[in-house]
């Protein structure tokens, strides 16, 4: 771990290696020692690809206190490679027609048909890496390089809020309306973030991983109204990588 | 209990509710937000006897008009956009009291950006995720719009609290601001960081809450390739392919993908907030011990003056 000064308030943890689902693994034990340490003076922390973002109160903690309390953190000794548990949660989608106005070039520009990339979509499970650019946006990993697309030349003013889309060789799900650059091929009926719920306002978080599958256009207004209702659970099964 | 405080007649250029910001939540991609000028926020709220991090109606540039609804105890710090009530200049970092029925209205520009008005009491309106700063953005509230009533818990405090004139920032147009190299320093040249810090860069009128836009005469930066995205604190100085460096502000997201040359230090950011469009900043290297040094200090101004305004209730 090589540790970088990031201003007076905030350091930068780096991990070595590519980014791979294993140095996730590392990056999410990282902060699960961090919660479990809860080092005086420590505000929160974010974590990132490759790195682990902490942000403190200097008034509290000074830097060279803080490092050597993240030096003394068992990971940094250990080097046990412990499995953590992560969550599979599974995401129901409606693709392609109004809610997927890119599904076509998506396909067209991989050479497939739409159902082959509908298809292939729904083939992995994909790995949250970090969470970032809009209040629940999952970063995801995992997609497979027959339907990674370029970002739009033109970003739309407006993408919809549940929108999920495709840019290079990652896929997301657009957690509110927001202007965006990303293939849209479908839409979630289901809710990623919900500024109201002070008590769960969020869907995913960095670690776990998600797999998509395709539903009708009468099971996602089922589903719609089951959100709409508080009533709908997601499927989430435990998982072991 | 809650009171209707304020009609507004006009509100102003850009008027929002800001506190402290949203903490905790940046690992969901939830910005910060809060108030731009984190002292100016903490001195108005002192000074109409709140707690320190209370939420303040933030201004900018030109203020907004406003009909009083009730009587209370207010104070405006930050900017000076001239602070009148029924036409009568009013004097700002200094508590005083406005009636049911008093316009309060803003004149000429005359320094900074951001001016921050405090009601003793504080402010009623709806909090998200612990804080009432709106972030329109991410779907936290809704700007101060004209006709909105706005409700508070209003209070007569004690009036004439104020800071020494000798305690009072003064907003230049030309400002030192002092940086912590890094988190990225390796993606640059030592050259390309002599320059940064020799050159003498201008603040662009495209600049908001999300980030200051700087027009900086380096032709070439050799290395400005994307990096893996990672977290942006306040005061973060990116460098995008253009060349023309983003200072990350108030309303950021959390997370980004250009190589960071160094940050801001945090008791310098008032200082920069406050610069107006086309002002001009000279940046200077400062060790992280220097800057926590100038960040302990700010905290104990404002704690003293915190324990100076509780001393004389």
């Amino acid at each position: 771990m090589k540790i970088t000064v990031n201003g007076d308030k905030a350091v930068k943890i780096e991990f070595p290696g590519s980014v791979t689902a294993d140095l996730n693994q590392e990056i999410q034990r990282f902060c699960r020692e961090l919660e479990a340490a809860a080092i005086n003076g420590v505000v929160e922390w974010v974590p990132a690809y490759k790195s682990v973002t902490i942000y403190y109160e200097p008034t509290k903690i000074l830097y060279s206190e803080l490092v050597n309390t993240i030096n003394a953190l068992p990971s940094h000794h250990s080097g046990e490679d412990q499995k953590i548990t992560s969550r599979l949660l599974h995401v129901p989608v409606l693709y392609g027609g109004n809610v997927g106005p890119d599904l076509e070039r998506v396909a067209s520009y991989n050479h497939l048909s739409p159902n082959e990339v509908i298809k292939l979509h729904q083939e992995a499970n994909y790995l949250v890496y970090m969470i970032g650019f809009l209040p629940g946006f999952p970063y995801l990993g995992g997609l497979n390089k027959k339907i990674a697309t370029p970002r739009l030349e033109e970003p739309r003013a407006s993408t919809f809020a549940g929108a999920v889309g495709i840019a290079h060789e990652q896929t997301g799900i657009y957690p509110i309306e927001s202007p965006g650059g990303w293939n849209i091929i479908g839409r979630t009926p289901i809710t990623l973030f919900n500024p109201n719920d002070e008590q769960n306002p969020f869907q995913f978080e960095a670690g776990d991983q998600i797999c998509f599958y395709s539903i009708s256009e009468q099971e996602y207004q089922r589903i719609e109204l089951l959100v709409k209702r508080g009533e709908y659970q997601l499927q989430i099964d435990g998982c072991i990588d | 209990m809650s009171q209707e405080i304020f009609h507004i007649i006009k509100p102003g250029l850009m008027s929002t509710f800001q506190d402290k910001g949203r903490t905790g939540y940046q690992r969901f991609g939830v910005p910060v937000s809060g108030a731009m000028d984190r002292f100016a926020l903490q001195v108005a709220n002192i000074l109409v006897g709140n707690p320190r991090y209370e939420a303040c109606i933030e201004v900018a540039l030109i203020g907004p008009k406003i009909e009083m609804l009730h009587s209370m105890t207010i104070a405006i710090t930050g900017a000076n956009l001239e602070p009148k009530v029924n036409g009568e200049a009013k004097p700002m970092w200094t508590s005083f009291t406005v009636y049911k029925g008093d316009r309060l209205s803003f004149g000429r520009h005359q320094e900074g950006v951001f001016a921050y008005i405090a009601i003793a009491g504080g402010i009623d309106c709806p909090s998200f995720l612990g804080s009432k700063s709106t972030d329109v953005k991410s779907g936290f509230g809704v700007p101060v719009e004209k006709g909105v009533r706005i409700n508070g818990f209003p209070r007569i405090n004690k009036t004439n609290v104020g800071l020494k004139i000798s305690e009072i920032p003064v907003y230049k147009k030309k400002v030192e601001i002092a940086v912590i190299e890094g988190p990225h320093t390796e993606m640059f040249t030592a050259e390309e960081r002599e320059q940064f810090f020799n050159v003498t860069h201008t603040l662009e009128a495209n600049s908001n809450r999300m980030g200051y836009r700087l027009k900086t005469n380096i032709e070439h930066w050799g290395n400005t390739a994307n990096i893996w995205s990672d977290a942006i604190p306040y005061g973060g100085i990116q460098i995008p392919p253009n060349g023309q460096p983003i200072i990350l502000m108030a309303d950021r997201q959390t997370t980004g993908g250009y190589p960071r040359i160094g940050t801001v230090i945090s008791s310098d950011l008032s200082k920069l907030a406050q610069l107006v469009p086309r002002g001009q900043i000279q940046f200077y290297r400062t060790t992280i011990e220097e800057a926590q040094n100038q960040a302990i200090k700010m905290e104990k101004s404002i704690r003293n003056l915190a324990l100076f305004r509780k001393n004389i209730n």
